[in-house]
């Protein structure tokens, strides 16, 4: 789960790190009162989006009075960053800044641990700085049991600075990040860029925190950080009932059980020279609410021409997936081509069920997903 | 012959009353698994389907069976206590099929579990079937055969339809893995094709690898270097956007790394024969047989 910016900077500020002050606007007028409130000359307005990139596309700006910040931040909100609507803008204080390093802990899949990453070649993307300069990157892989060792943390501090003074500060900031990261249950903690400001003070001007979905469960704090607003809604519905749903730009809507099937899927979608609508799936043990559920929001994209289910019973029963179709299409108007593909569990019971109602059955997968294909691109109909 | 799971096996079930596992052990049952004992704290004294003794914990389970093998269907939040458990129980091989298990909680338990010398293979995965000898897992029998083929696969699902395949075009397996969608496994690709180079039975591998991560790379490496097997391959994801996460948790592209292409690419320079598609895996397999 992404969290914003702002959400990131107070885990961090309770964590101990020292981070400027700053205040959430969701309009003009709040990010002018915000300014005045701060009583700096100079503030920087940040667009809250889940997004990189956001100083290239206009979402940061320097205001250098209220009325200003006021107007930088009208442009701001509204506005679209890689698909996302800003509906909120972040005020802080304009700092000044002597040098920008990069900070972060991840979990390493290759280590199978936490590493604690830094660069002193700050304030740009980590990804750009680890192609073209790997040799700036510095590592530490961390020891769960024991945390981030002081000696640690110190060595990777000299990495980033000289001044023994600056060093201990960032030293500091990077066992209070580690700590924040194992506390709020992250697969991501970054601090780009950790700024030392002329007067010597080390502070994080800026905050990434990825939460592990799986931890949600057991951090309700955590998770009531989820901002639904900017997300798409029908990915939003299809949470709520336990199906996992990506919008992609194609005609083809998928609705598949298993997660590598459903790529793999989407893959011979394009194979046959079509385009997936999206990914869907159903998961593991399928009732059929899931599969009325999952045709709802398929068929909710006008984009969709046609319709392709590929299950492959395990766990999944095939007739429960075939009792979820014929429930749909009573429910609620199913006006597009349904092409569905079903083998394993309870196949036999599936194809009884879909036959009652005039529906047909393929058993195999490069099949049906040809057919679709060409029932998207107005062929032949299923 | 086969790999991780033989004639030998006996096996403990972690989770036996529960929905799934119960599910599960009695499809087990039926493919002749050994399955020797189950876990149910509270539950100790019980006997499941008339056959097999419950108790209350793996160490007694252990003791009282010769248990040798767990495989564990508890809800996630007490996947890595049962984890933990089966390590300090001294089964040598605990399959994780719990799904959705904190990555952090892994970052203890993998550790844990390979200084115990143990193998863990998950979270979040099918398990592992040596066709008409034991099943450990979900992998439905009936989909598998007996033959030359070893498969190992992050995937649930995918592998299913791509064993599927071979099985009907005659091509049976010496033993399927699944090893898991999750960031943070057990037992690795490199694991696996180690086994497979290592079991006289098995005269290809079917490796299937999807979005995220630089496993199959690494794994590619190895069929260059240190693989004399026939190795035919596939990358799941080849049509997923950048950043968002696939389903499973590790299946996600990070800036340019993890992609399929990226992973296909490895896969080709190390003379491993790329499927474009799954149907691919038959004549590819019959090929290098």
């Amino acid at each position: 789960m992404n969290i914003h910016e702002y959400q990131a900077r107070e885990l961090l500020a309770k964590a101990g790190i020292p981070v400027p002050p700053g205040i959430v606007a969701a309009t003009a007028a709040e990010a002018r009162r915000a300014m005045e409130r701060l009583g700096v000359p100079k503030v920087v307005v940040k667009a809250q989006v889940h997004a990189g990139g956001r100083g290239k596309a206009g979402g940061v700006k320097l205001a250098e009075s209220p009325a200003q910040a006021e107007q930088l931040a009208g442009q701001i909100l509204g506005m679209t960053i890689k698909a996302l609507t800003v509906t909120r803008v972040l005020v802080v204080p304009a700092t000044d800044i002597a040098s920008e390093a990069y900070v972060g802990v991840v979990v390493d899949r290759a280590s199978r641990a936490p590493v604690v990453m830094v660069s002193p070649a700050g304030g740009i993307d980590i990804e750009e700085v680890a192609a073209r300069t790997p040799e700036k990157i510095f590592r530490q892989t961390v020891d769960t049991r024991y945390g981030l060792l002081p000696h640690q943390a110190m060595a990777l501090a000299f990495r980033l600075y000289d001044d023994v003074a600056k060093v201990r500060q960032a030293a500091d900031i990077l066992q209070k990040l580690y700590r924040a990261f194992v506390d709020a249950g992250a697969s991501l903690a970054e601090i780009n860029p950790l700024v030392a400001t002329p007067a010597g003070a080390v502070v994080a001007l800026d905050a990434k925190v990825v939460v592990d979905d799986n931890e949600l469960e057991r951090r309700p704090d955590i998770a009531a950080l989820r901002d639904v607003a900017v997300e798409n809604p029908a990915e939003v519905e299809a949470r709520g009932a336990s199906l996992t749903y990506i919008k992609l730009d194609g005609n083809v809507g998928c609705c598949v059980n298993g997660a590598g099937l459903a790529m793999a899927t989407m893959d011979l979608v394009k194979y046959y020279g079509g385009e997936p609508a999206n990914f869907l799936d159903i998961g593991g043990s399928s009732n059929p609410d899931k599969v009325v559920t999952a045709l709802k929001i398929i068929t909710a994209d006008p984009k969709v021409k046609a319709i392709l289910f590929n299950i492959f019973g395990g766990i999944t029963r095939c007739d429960d997936v075939a009792n979820g179709i014929v429930t749909a299409t009573r429910k609620f108007a199913v006006d597009r081509p349904i092409i569905i593909r079903l083998t394993g569990t309870n196949e036999r019971e599936a194809v009884r069920i879909l036959e009652g109602v005039g529906m047909r059955a393929l058993t195999d997968m490069d099949a049906a997903v040809e057919q679709a294909v060409q029932v998207a691109k107005g062929g032949a109909a299923a | 012959m086969s790999i991780f799971v033989n004639q030998d096996t006996r096996l403990v079930v972690q989770g036996i009353t529960g929905r799934d596992g119960s599910f599960h052990a009695r499809q087990m049952l039926a493919y002749g698994t050994k399955v020797v004992a189950g876990v149910t704290p509270g539950k100790g004294g019980q006997t499941f389907e008339g056959a097999v003794p419950i108790f209350n914990t793996v160490a007694e389970a252990v003791e009282r069976t010769g248990a040798n093998t767990s495989v564990i269907y508890v809800p996630a939040r007490f996947a890595a206590d049962a984890i933990f458990e089966a390590a300090d129980a001294g089964v040598a091989l605990i399959v994780c099929i719990s799904e959705g298990v904190p990555v952090l909680d892994m970052t203890r338990a993998y550790p844990y579990v390979a200084g115990k010398g143990a193998r863990l293979i998950g979270p979040n995965c099918p398990g592992l079937i040596t066709p008409g000898v034991a099943k450990v897992g979900i992998i439905p029998g009936q989909i598998c055969a007996p033959g030359p083929v070893g498969v190992v696969s992050r995937s649930g699902t995918l592998t299913y339809e791509v064993v599927y395949q071979l099985t009907r075009a005659g091509l049976g397996q010496t033993t399927c893995v699944g090893i898991g969608g999750d960031p943070i496994i057990g037992t690795s690709f490199i694991d696996c094709l180690t086994a497979f180079e290592a079991d006289p039975a098995t005269r290809a591998v079917v490796m299937i690898g999807e979005i995220g991560g630089t496993d199959e790379q690494n794994a590619a490496e190895f069929v260059a270097t240190r693989m004399h097997k026939p190795v035919v391959g596939f990358i799941a994801g080849q049509t997923a956007p950048p950043g968002r996460r696939m389903g499973h948790a590790g299946a996600i592209i990070s800036g340019s790394s993890g992609t399929a292409a990226e992973k296909m690419a490895a896969f080709e320079r190390a003379g491993i024969a790329v499927m474009k598609r799954p149907a691919d895996v038959v004549p590819l397999v019959k090929q290098r047989l």
